[in-house]
């Protein structure tokens, strides 16, 4: 327990310095916002003038470690062994609250998913440390403060809220995949590597992961590239086939608005905006969907946005770069005719080469 | 007989809050209030359990006296018996501080009827969105923790183990855990039943237990309300929407005005990057 009761003194930190991200994989893969957050965690590093460590827990994992320093890592902790193949909470909670008493990172990254969430959770209570979820934007103040600008999306994603951890180190934050950027993977990064030992035996660990089922055709709007997403002016689920079917023609997956969700048009797992989920796709198209705050929020950071809609006025015109105002009944049709007709000649073009 | 403890949370519905556009604060005012839904589900699957085996459900829940109506609300659903936890004291309470009063709540209501086997919380809550308070409460009760369950496949009480399906990014998890257990609840769990005549007669005529910092004695008041939460909101704002001064693409008909915007697409970078060419 640390001696930071006292609210009106700030205690004495400057044993913790560092900036830690815990990368998540299976099975040997690690997720993509582990290098996004290292992406992060480095500009955070760097303003603070310290190091950038990673944590890497699981079954021959190795090569994650080496992986973590291409993206960015100084020093990697390592710990390997044949009981920590599958994420279970204690035995992981176990070993990163070994490293970070180690290493007295000032600041500690996870992923916002259900892992990072998980582990998260139970690190902060164990420590005790303050962990804010779900951030999507992060700074630092310089030093003296050096004190971690953690904010996130607040009451159903309209308002955002900056959060900050005063009395307590490290200070913890769940980061959303997608919203922030790796560094290119540079193979000429040196570092250091420490391996740990893992403290815990299968006898001691009373949850058993039976069984993993890979869901391969997963809607995964976070790691998408081109999105086509619909909302409220498609009327019904009816037209969704017409929006998969461009999707298909371009190589993308089909997005939603909150309220072609809610109005049961659609599953949720489509949904662009919500909690957890903020896209940075290469293409995104916006079809009847008039641009609520959290649904802009949510895929404003895509590269190239279209929007179609009969409203002229309707605000997601404001964050487009290409702008049709029209019948997208008509105009949906046609593009994705149009799409073929490009793809279609391309394949022509190479067979006559 | 199992005991089945549900934590629950009275929450503003946050769907209905609406932003000032004047001020750019949050309108709370009429915004009704509502048991988390995540939490209900939760609740439903304990009540399932007792429907199969013999075992007794409490409802516990932190929050102010207007709370009571949802802690009604759960026992015209079913619920045995259902708790609030009250004090000006707990008010402004982050993550920490309110895993630290559910944590002491369960252990007291374990005290009245017996230890909890498993402890059900929502996923996360519809106003604080963050998915922390139950495994922080698992970690403060040393339970085993399984968050994100989508679907409880089996409870054995004699060989004291659950096990459930978590729903992750990636796909599907079959793990198998043993009581205590705290697991959080996801709204494919199950479909939230609706209330009885009975319960509805119950709920009406009965008085949730309110227990204040008076009924707890040994409480560290350093770890309770907001001195004891670590976190602080410094800011709030409304997000400026990133303009995008884009062109406005038209023409005479559908063809045409596609035919523009695909030869515009095509003139980017995007066909290389999609290997298009």
């Amino acid at each position: 327990m640390t001696a930071a009761r006292n609210a009106e003194q700030t205690p004495d930190w400057s044993d913790y310095r560092g900036v830690l991200v815990v990368v998540e994989q299976r099975d040997g893969e690690a997720k993509k916002v582990s290098w996004q957050l290292l992406g992060e965690g480095k500009k955070l590093a760097e303003k603070l003038d310290v190091q950038l460590i990673a944590l890497v827990i699981g079954h021959e994992v190795g090569h994650l470690a080496q992986e973590a320093i291409y993206y960015g890592a100084d020093k990697v902790f390592l710990c390997e062994a044949p009981e920590l193949k599958a994420y279970r909470t204690r035995p992981y909670s176990r070993i990163a609250m070994k490293v970070i008493g180690e290493a007295k990172p000032e600041i500690c990254l996870f992923g916002a998913t259900g892992t990072g969430r998980d582990l998260a959770g139970a690190i902060a209570t164990h420590l005790p440390t303050g962990l804010t979820a779900d951030t999507t934007e992060l700074d630092v103040e310089p030093p003296p403060s050096r004190l971690l600008l953690a904010s996130r999306p607040a009451f159903s994603e309209k308002m955002m809220a900056t959060i900050l951890c005063k009395q307590y180190r490290p200070q913890m934050a769940t980061a959303r995949a997608g919203v922030f950027q790796s560094l290119p993977r540079d193979a000429a990064r040196e570092g250091e590597v420490i391996r740990i030992e893992n403290a815990m035996t299968e006898e001691q660990i009373a949850t058993r992961v039976l069984d993993f089922i890979q869901e391969r055709d997963k809607i995964n709007l976070e790691e998408a590239e081109i999105i086509v997403a619909g909302g409220r002016g498609l009327g019904g689920p009816e037209p969704f086939v017409m929006l998969k079917e461009l999707a298909d023609a371009l190589g993308g997956i089909v997005g939603a608005s909150r309220a072609a969700v809610d109005a049961g048009w659609i599953k949720h797992e489509h949904q662009v905006g919500q909690t957890g989920c903020t896209v940075r796709p290469k293409l995104y198209f916006a079809i009847g969907i008039s641009g609520a705050v959290q649904h802009i929020v949510g895929m404003s950071n895509s590269d190239v946005i279209v929007a179609i809609n009969k409203d002229p006025e309707a605000p997601i015109f404001q964050t487009a770069h290409y702008r049709i105002v029209g019948d997208l009944f008509k105009i949906v049709p046609a593009i994705t005719a149009e799409v073929k007709k490009k793809r279609g000649e391309v394949k022509a073009y190479e067979r006559k080469v | 007989m199992l005991h089945i403890i549900v934590c629950i949370k009275q929450v503003p519905d946050s769907r209905e809050i609406r932003i000032d556009p004047v001020n750019n604060t949050l309108i709370r005012q009429g915004v009704p209030s509502i048991v988390n839904f995540y939490d209900l589900h939760g609740l439903e699957e304990a009540l399932r359990i007792k429907d199969e085996h013999n075992a007794r459900v409490t409802v516990v829940t932190m929050g102010p006296p207007p709370a009571e109506k949802s802690l009604k609300e759960c026992i015209s659903l079913g619920a045995d018996e259902a708790v609030l936890v009250t004090d000006r004291k707990f008010a402004g309470a982050d993550t920490l501080a309110t895993s630290y009063v559910v944590a002491r709540t369960i252990r007291k209501v374990e005290e009245l009827w017996g230890k909890a086997d498993i402890v059900f919380c929502g996923k996360q809550t519809l106003d604080g969105d963050t998915g922390q308070v139950g495994p922080g409460i698992a970690c403060r009760l040393d339970l085993e923790q399984l968050t994100y369950v989508g679907k409880v496949v089996d409870v054995n009480p004699v060989r004291r183990t659950v096990t459930v399906h978590r729903y992750l990014e990636d796909g599907l998890e079959v793990v198998e855990s043993s009581m205590p257990l705290l697991i959080t609840a996801l709204k494919e769990l199950n479909k939230v039943r609706r209330a009885s005549l009975p319960g509805m007669i119950r709920a009406a005529g009965y008085k949730p237990y309110i227990w204040t910092t008076a009924d707890f004695p040994d409480l560290d008041n350093a770890k309770i309300g907001l001195k004891g939460s670590p976190t602080i909101v410094s800011k709030t704002w409304v997000p400026e929407v990133r303009k995008i001064n884009g062109q406005i693409v038209s023409g005479e008909s559908p063809e045409q005005v596609a035919g523009e915007l695909v030869g515009k697409l095509w003139e980017s970078d995007l066909p290389e990057r999609f290997g298009w060419t």
